[in-house]
């Protein structure tokens, strides 16, 4: 085992996850906004960010998928002693791991029942750029509309079609993530109406 | 060692707490089911509401308590000194200075901002429970948006009672998907749930539930085209503040049948009264 495996967690586990959690939920409330997380130091190619919240998120109770080059020794040693969680494959995950082209096709990942939405997994995508311009979101958390660096269009929109199933996705470059949950409508131009259904 | 964890709670009950509120995030309205603790207080005391700010705050966070609008009741006054002991956070009563709200059954009259996060207590978060009390069969109905039922008990009240007699826990439509329960808020605050600025959090301990609503999300009060939902209050003025527009307690005074209506809301009715507002029966 190597010495770099046993460093890189937080320094103080409550406040630091406490402030990381938050940073987390703020993005996963607001769709399309950045939010900065610091605290973690894991091996490459890890960010300081997705290993903030995999230390934040993950413990013996959630199976994760390390997809494409996050799957090396380094990174499953750093992530066991820090978190204890499980590797499974994508099929059975609760957090998948990886750059967007490693983690696609969305179709392998659990999206939840009808009766148990929630029982989904999370994809934590690490970027190679983060900023709010790209594609147009609109939905709950967003005020009028609001726009995030998104690898591609129609993945999120074939996944918000299966609302209230699906993925929901955190951005993760550097120290800064963002969040795109299940209920996000992705558009490519640039502004649309916002969808009003079933008011009463 | 004799200190407890940040917050009570130790981190892996946190985790669980966190993983279950982004999913709430997610999924509007929804309830995910989460293995709620045990509590150094009874259940009905706010469990639910203590164990979610437990997973949200941070030591610099600013923390307010509200038990029907009351800062200075026996569960606000406890809650409040149980995080100020085991969270170290500072606390207020100025709805505007607090960053985290834990409030039963009501929400604050002054609209919140962003950067706020309130958390309601629970204690039935089932909005069809007292209509089917099966969970197997109302986990059924949500998943096939099968309200019906709801929509029949609203209609039963206008038949009896000639309108809505629903006064509190009103419940809503979240984003055209999910019925639920607003917890046992007055329906005048029913208007305040959409669109509002803050993250809201809503936490059920006994009944092992949470969701919540993000901010800017739709919430529409059920109701009927020809009894279109009416958010109601006392017809009076604040004795105290003289204020209009919030929402009342009325006071018995005597035992001559003496009464006075009241901001709920102390933190607003106070702010007024320093600001000069001045209410008929105010000293």
């Amino acid at each position: 085992m190597q010495a770099n495996t046993l460093s890189g967690g937080f320094a103080d586990p409550a406040t630091q996850s406490a402030h990381a959690f938050r940073s987390v939920m703020e993005a996963m409330a607001r769709p399309g906004t950045l939010r900065d997380i610091e605290g973690a130091a894991p091996p490459a190619p890890v960010s300081p960010a997705m290993g903030a919240v995999l230390l934040t998120l993950c413990d013996t109770e959630t199976p994760i998928y390390l997809a494409g080059d996050m799957d090396c020794d380094a990174v499953r040693a750093w992530l066991s002693f820090h978190t204890g969680a499980p590797f499974v494959g994508p099929a059975h995950c609760m957090f998948a791991v990886g750059k967007w082209d490693a983690l696609v096709p969305l179709a392998v990942y659990p999206i939840g029942t009808s009766e148990y939405p929630d029982r989904s997994a999370t994809l934590i995508v690490e970027c190679d750029a983060l900023v709010t311009s790209g594609a147009t979101l609109t939905g709950p958390g967003i005020k009028d509309h609001a726009a995030l660096s998104l690898p591609e269009v129609e993945a999120f929109q074939a996944n918000r079609r299966l609302f209230p199933l699906g993925l929901d996705f955190i951005f993760t470059c550097g120290e800064r993530l963002a969040a795109l949950p299940r209920s996000t409508e992705v558009s490519r131009s640039s502004v649309p109406a916002r969808a009003h259904a079933g008011a009463s | 060692m004799t200190e407890y964890n940040f917050a009570y709670l130790d981190e892996q009950t946190k985790r669980m707490i966190r993983r279950a509120i982004l999913k709430g995030l997610a999924i509007p309205g929804y309830q995910v089911p989460f293995a709620s603790r045990e509590m150094p207080m009874p259940y009905g005391w706010g469990t639910g509401g203590v164990q979610v700010s437990a997973a949200v705050l941070t030591p610099k966070d600013t923390f307010k308590v509200i038990d029907q609008g009351a800062d200075d009741t026996t569960n606000a006054v406890s809650i409040r000194t149980f995080f100020q002991r085991t969270a170290g956070v500072a606390t207020t009563t100025a709805t505007s200075d607090a960053t985290v709200i834990q409030t039963r059954h009501r929400i604050p009259e002054e609209p919140l901002h962003e950067g706020q996060i309130l958390v309601y207590q629970v204690p039935i978060p089932e909005p069809l429970r007292f209509l089917e009390p099966r969970e197997s069969e109302t986990r059924k109905m949500h998943s096939l948006e099968e309200y019906g039922l709801m929509h029949v008990k609203l209609y039963e009240d206008i038949s009896r009672h000639g309108h809505i007699a629903t006064s509190y826990a009103y419940p809503v439509k979240v984003e055209g998907r999910y019925v639920m329960d607003p917890s046992p808020i007055p329906k005048f605050d029913n208007p305040k749930l959409g669109d509002m600025a803050a993250i809201q959090l809503f936490g059920a301990g006994r009944e092992q539930r949470i969701y919540a609503l993000p901010p800017y999300t739709q919430v529409v009060s059920l109701d009927f085209e020809d009894h279109p939902f009416e958010a109601s209050k006392a017809d009076h003025p604040c004795g105290m503040c003289g204020a209009t527009d919030s929402y009342l307690d009325e006071l018995i005074i005597d035992d001559l049948g003496g009464r006075m209506f009241v901001c709920s809301d102390t933190d607003y009715c106070e702010a007024r009264q320093a600001a000069g507002h001045k209410g008929k029966d105010a000293a």
